[in-house]
């Protein structure tokens, strides 16, 4: 995800956009160089233009396909990360288990924004989506496990009577040996 | 593993060891000490010396004690074994305080000085008799004696190490020894006595070694009554068996001789018997006819006369030689709010030496006893100081017209305590004590900052520690957030009521009960019980909270009732009755009124209950849960436990709508030739219990704790164990322990412990009991834990169920549908035997529980219940463990640092009672004895809130500096920005 954002994002400081095929000198703020025709020039590079074009596209399905895969390595790095802290709760493998949970789910709710720069009408996002989410989702699975085997799920049954209070009694009695 | 307990152990995990020791400087921040020594019977004061004056006395305790007179503290104090009641004490040789006690059977000399044993000798006779002990200044080999009467035999015994020099034996049966006599200068004694309850005999015992030197008896038909009064040494006054003839009986020289006076020659409406009060002043006696004491000299031709009838309640003092041939002594009488002290010669009944008035604080009553001491003032005249005994046990030294000191002694014999909560602090309400100024404040803080960054000279360390042991805070007169300030009220025996803020320990106030006060009526009042009456929360903040005192006026349990209600914050007597009917048994019913009475019922010998209050709101809360109201009695002398139903009417023709008849529902009759009641003990009313579920981590299971305010723990041992632990063989000995629901009779479980006797500790909290016996075959101490779990409930464990709430765990229970338990016992050893035990209690009983436990040393052990798990096993599992389980062994520890009581002894101790504060982590504990302490006890630590040591201003000093570091920084770093854009 880094990455595509570097190279494809908000990173650009500025651009010229040379694909911009308006014929009015008007609707740019700046007056085109003398010497310079917008309509030759179109007709000139509109075959090397759509090579570029697809270029970019393939270039841009290959890394969606990227980022999309980029979770399983974390997934992995975060089971090897539980491994290491066992199953006893303490600070650490509550901070472990709770980035755990965390990575994924802020992942999933950021999904469209991560696959925003390689949107294209030609690049099918569809698969690296369900990859990506998939794989998220199973990291939050991982995660949901640990918690459990730390024994934070409510999953027994004491989990929910440890907050019953005794039940009342009908009858009451008092008494003892006479004073 | 479940969520809450990880969570639990989340939180507090730094508490899995708790360490329940304290350091040095923490000694007095939150407990509190007092030492009594109790009602004094006989005083003897050592002022001769130049060194400090003091008193030497015996209390009905059994203590010994010496106080400094000029303040009243406790130089040396000695607690005697309860049966090993002192008779009598002496001061030998100007260094040695020689007592009498155990019945007259042991002799023991202690250094005056320090309160160390000197020597101790034990005398034996032939058969129990009164005891008497005189100092003589007979010198027999350079050795002072002293001579006893006890056990029927004459001892001579020496001063300096206690040897028996001579002893003698009367032939005559049935002697009863009235006094021994030293006549001044001579080397003989005289033994005086009765004989058969009509013959006066007297011995004639040379001194040195006791040789009979005469045997006279005389015979009086009308036969002798009570004390006698020694009006020389060769004369004393006696009263006839009807108490209506007094008797002159003079042995001068060996001849008897018995003169008859009828005491109405002497006063003219004498309207009944009379009684003497045992003196020996020369010339002159008292005797008391009803309430009116009569003095009476006896002339040298033997005539008696009449010198003064004191209308007032009247104490006399023993006589004081002043000097050759004088004798003076002390009488003191109430007039009103005052009592006159007054100081008069033997001979001289006009002549006063001394004449004081000295105000009263009423709630002290009447003066009981009354010790006088002379000194000589500057100017060669006699001063007198005197020191009094009051109806309420207290101790005062009155000297120059002055109440020099008190001590409030009865505090050594409380009945019954409980706790009452102060008042809000709102305007209204005074508070006693001023707040301190900010500049006070600013210093106490910058003190306190010296003192955690170690820049405190050892003056200011000294500062510290006094601000932190006087702080205003604890002692205040209102409520406060923690619940740590609160009012003991205790009951003692003199029938006085106290009321100690657990601050400090002061006295907030005392009553002495009018209810509880002898009276024509109430012959011998005794206190009974002492329960909260109303206790104000809700919507009735702006009554005073009150507690109500039950007495019975009389031993017998058919004796009739007196109950008084007190406020709790104005030590104010509300409203006090005499009842009709008797109190065999008084039950706090779990109801209150609209003003927060809690409803009693009274239960009298007849088994007739009684409600109060006597409301009709009362009746109409009483009426609507009449059928779910039982009660049982256990007759621990036959063994029979009943339990009883009530009747909508009480039985005889009375008609009163506040009394029940009772029907007997059940019985459990115990075999009497093979067990005996030993032991009852039942859960506390107002315990608090936070669930009904015990996790059991290591195969994540659940069991229901059986939780029931209606069981009642029995334990009960053969009846030829009952005696000394010793006395009996294992095989002939016995252990039954019972667990008996007090609603239906049924005995849920019961287990036998072979060759186990008593006696019995327990204390009984939530689902288990821990009790304490003795294990004959092991020669050691045993305690056992029974925990008993519900097994009916058991199968509510599909998860899902619970989740949707489809269970019946909060569905109220019935005793009568009849129940499956499981128990789970287990038995360790322990070292120590003990006096009392008890739990903590927290507010909201989450924090765990741990054992009070008051040990034979009179200090408070505690021990953590986990030590006392039935489920501790030889080598538990990774689970087991990190639930806190301990590895199983045979025997308790004692771990040193676990003395809540830290390096104080409460001496006699008696009774623990804690009390749960606002804090959950934090039980208030006051054990009572003839001392009283008082202390905070945290049993996982107080793991809410901050430790006492923990500084505020630092925590404050290092939030501002980080501020104002992070502003600094700040700064400038935008100022290094902007140069770095200029570049």
């Amino acid at each position: 995800m880094e990455k595509g954002k570097g190279v494809m994002g908000s990173g650009r400081r500025w651009a010229v956009d040379f694909s911009d095929n308006s014929t009015a000198p008007s609707s740019r703020d700046i007056p085109d160089p003398p010497g310079f025709t917008r309509a030759s020039a179109d007709q000139d590079d509109s075959t090397v233009s759509r090579q570029k074009k697809d270029a970019e596209s393939n270039w841009k399905a290959q890394k969606a396909w990227e980022v999309a895969q980029a979770p399983f390595k974390n997934l992995l790095m975060m089971g090897f990360m539980m491994w290491m802290a066992g199953n006893t709760v303490h600070l650490f493998s509550i901070g472990i288990t709770f980035s755990a949970l965390w990575q994924p789910i802020s992942a999933l709710q950021g999904v469209g924004k991560v696959f925003e720069p390689y949107k294209d009408s030609k690049v099918e996002l569809l698969g690296p989506k369900l990859l990506f989410i998939a794989l998220n989702l199973g990291g939050l699975a991982l995660g949901v496990w640990k918690l459990n085997t730390l024994g934070l799920l409510p999953t027994h049954a004491s989990d929910w009577v440890s907050s019953l209070p005794p039940a009342q009694e009908v009858e009451y009695s008092g008494g003892g040996i006479p004073l | 593993m479940p969520i809450t307990y990880a969570f639990l152990l989340f939180l507090i995990f730094s508490s899995l060891q708790p360490i329940l020791s304290l350091y040095e400087d923490q000694v007095g921040l939150t407990d509190w000490h007092q030492q009594y020594i109790g009602k004094v019977k006989q005083a003897v004061f050592h002022t001769h010396k130049t060194g400090r004056k003091r008193v030497v006395v015996s209390t009905e305790d059994n203590v010994i004690a010496t106080l400094d007179l000029r303040r009243g503290e406790i130089f040396w104090r000695h607690v005697l074994g309860h049966n090993d009641v002192v008779d009598g004490i002496v001061i030998a040789l100007g260094k040695y305080v020689i007592t009498l006690s155990s019945e007259g059977s042991i002799l023991r000399a202690w250094n005056l000085p320090d309160g160390q044993m000197v020597w101790e000798s034990s005398l034996h006779g032939p058969k129990h008799s009164k005891s008497l002990l005189v100092m003589t200044n007979v010198v027999i080999e350079k050795d002072n004696v002293v001579i006893i009467f006890s056990n029927d035999r004459l001892h001579a015994v020496s001063c300096i190490d206690g040897e028996v020099l001579w002893n003698k034996d009367f032939e005559v049966e049935s002697l009863e020894v009235q006094k021994v006599i030293q006549p001044p200068g001579s080397n003989f004694v005289y033994v005086v006595g009765f004989a058969a309850s009509s013959h006066f005999e007297m011995y004639q015992i040379n001194a040195r070694n006791g040789e009979l030197l005469k045997h006279e008896s005389a015979a009086f038909s009308g036969g002798f009554s009570g004390e006698v009064s020694l009006v020389s040494s060769e004369t004393l006054v006696a009263l006839d068996s009807t108490g209506l003839i007094l008797l002159r009986i003079s042995f001068h020289k060996g001849n008897v001789s018995i003169q008859q006076t009828p005491i109405s020659n002497l006063v003219e409406d004498s309207p009944g018997p009379a009684v003497i009060i045992p003196s020996s002043i020369m010339e002159l006696f008292a005797i008391k006819i009803n309430a009116v004491t009569i003095f009476i000299r006896v002339t040298g031709t033997g005539k008696l006369e009449v010198v003064e009838k004191a209308n007032h309640e009247t104490a006399v003092g023993d006589a004081l030689s002043i000097s050759e041939g004088q004798q003076a002594f002390g009488l003191v009488q109430h007039a009103g709010r005052d009592i006159h002290l007054t100081v008069k010669l033997a001979h001289d009944w006009g002549g006063d030496l001394l004449k004081e008035s000295i105000i009263m604080d009423q709630q002290r009553g009447l003066i009981h006893k009354v010790f006088i001491n002379n000194y000589v003032r500057t100017d060669g005249s006699y001063g007198f100081r005197a020191l009094i005994v009051m109806e309420d046990h207290s101790l005062l030294l009155l000297q120059q017209g002055t109440i020099v000191w008190s001590r409030e002694d009865g505090l050594a014999s409380i009945i019954d305590v409980t706790t009452s909560e102060l008042p809000v602090e709102r305007a209204g309400v005074s508070v006693a004590k001023v707040e301190l100024n900010l500049f006070e404040w600013l210093k106490g803080h910058m003190l306190k900052l010296k003192g955690t960054l170690m820049l405190a000279s050892p003056e200011d360390i000294a500062a510290i520690q006094y601000m932190r042991l006087k702080s205003s805070e604890k002692s205040k007169m209102t409520r406060d957030h923690n619940g740590f300030r609160k009012l003991l009220i205790a009951l003692t025996r003199a029938g006085k009521l106290f009321a100690l803020h657990t601050g400090d320990g002061r006295i907030v106030w005392s009553l002495l009960l009018q209810s509880l006060h002898k009276s024509e009526a109430c012959q011998h009042p005794i206190g009974l019980n002492l329960c909260p009456w109303q206790v104000p929360h809700h919507h009735a903040l702006d009554e005073n909270p009150s507690v109500l005192v039950v007495g019975r006026c009389g031993p017998s349990s058919d004796a009739p009732g007196v109950i008084s209600f007190v406020d709790s914050y104005t030590g104010k007597e509300l409203s006090s009755s005499s009842l009709v009917h008797s109190v065999a048994q008084v039950i706090p019913l779990p109801y209150t009124d609209s003003t927060e009475q809690r409803l009693h019922l009274l239960i009298d010998a007849d088994k007739h209950a009684h409600l109060y209050p006597k409301t009709p709101e009362a009746i109409g809360i009483f009426r609507r849960e009449f059928s779910n109201i039982y009660w049982y009695s256990v007759e621990d002398d036959n063994g029979i436990i009943k339990g009883y139903a009530l009747k909508s009417k009480c039985d005889g023709n009375v008609a009163d709508k506040f009394c029940f008849g009772t029907r007997e529902l059940w019985s459990i009759v115990l075999p009497s030739e093979s067990e005996k009641i030993v032991a009852t003990v039942t859960r506390k009313l107002n315990e608090a219990v936070h669930t009904q579920a015990k996790l059991i981590a290591a195969d994540q299971d659940v069991m229901y704790k059986y939780i029931s305010r209606n069981l009642l723990f029995v334990a009960t041992v053969a009846p030829k164990a009952s005696g000394e632990i010793g006395s009996v063989t294992p095989e002939e000995s016995w252990l039954v322990v019972y667990l008996i629901d007090t609603v239906t009779g049924f005995v849920l479980h019961r287990v036998t412990h072979h060759g186990s006797q008593g006696p019995v500790e327990a204390v009984f909290s939530e689902n288990w009991v821990v009790y304490h016996y003795f294990n004959l075959r092991a020669h050691r101490y045993e305690m056992s834990v029974i925990e008993i779990y519900d097994q009916s409930r058991a199968d509510n464990k599909d998860v899902w169920k619970l989740v949707v709430g489809k269970h019946n765990l909060t569905s109220p229970i019935s005793s009568y549908s009849r129940s499956e338990v499981v128990t789970k016992s287990q038995s360790y050893f322990f070292t120590h035997s003990l006096k009392a035990i008890a739990v903590t209690s927290t507010a909201k009983g989450i924090t765990s529980k741990q054992l009070l436990i008051g040990t034979i040393g009179d200090q408070v052990l505690a021990l953590d219940k986990r030590f006392l798990d039935p489920r501790r096993s030889v080598n538990p599992t990774q689970a087991e463990r990190e639930e806190g389980t301990i590895p199983l062994t045979d025997s308790l520890p004692i771990i040193p640092q676990s003395y809540i009581t830290h390096n104080l002894r409460v001496e006699g101790l008696r009774g623990i009672i804690t009390v749960p504060a606002e804090l959950e982590s934090t039980t208030l504990v006051f054990a009572h004895g003839l001392d009283l302490f008082f202390t905070h006890f945290a049993p996982s630590r107080t793991y809410d809130s901050l430790t006492e040591d923990f500084s505020c201003a630092l925590l404050l000093i290092t939030i501002v500096v980080l501020v104002a570091a992070i502003f600094v920084t700040w700064v400038l770093s935008q100022r290094k920005e902007l140069q770095d854009k200029w570049r």
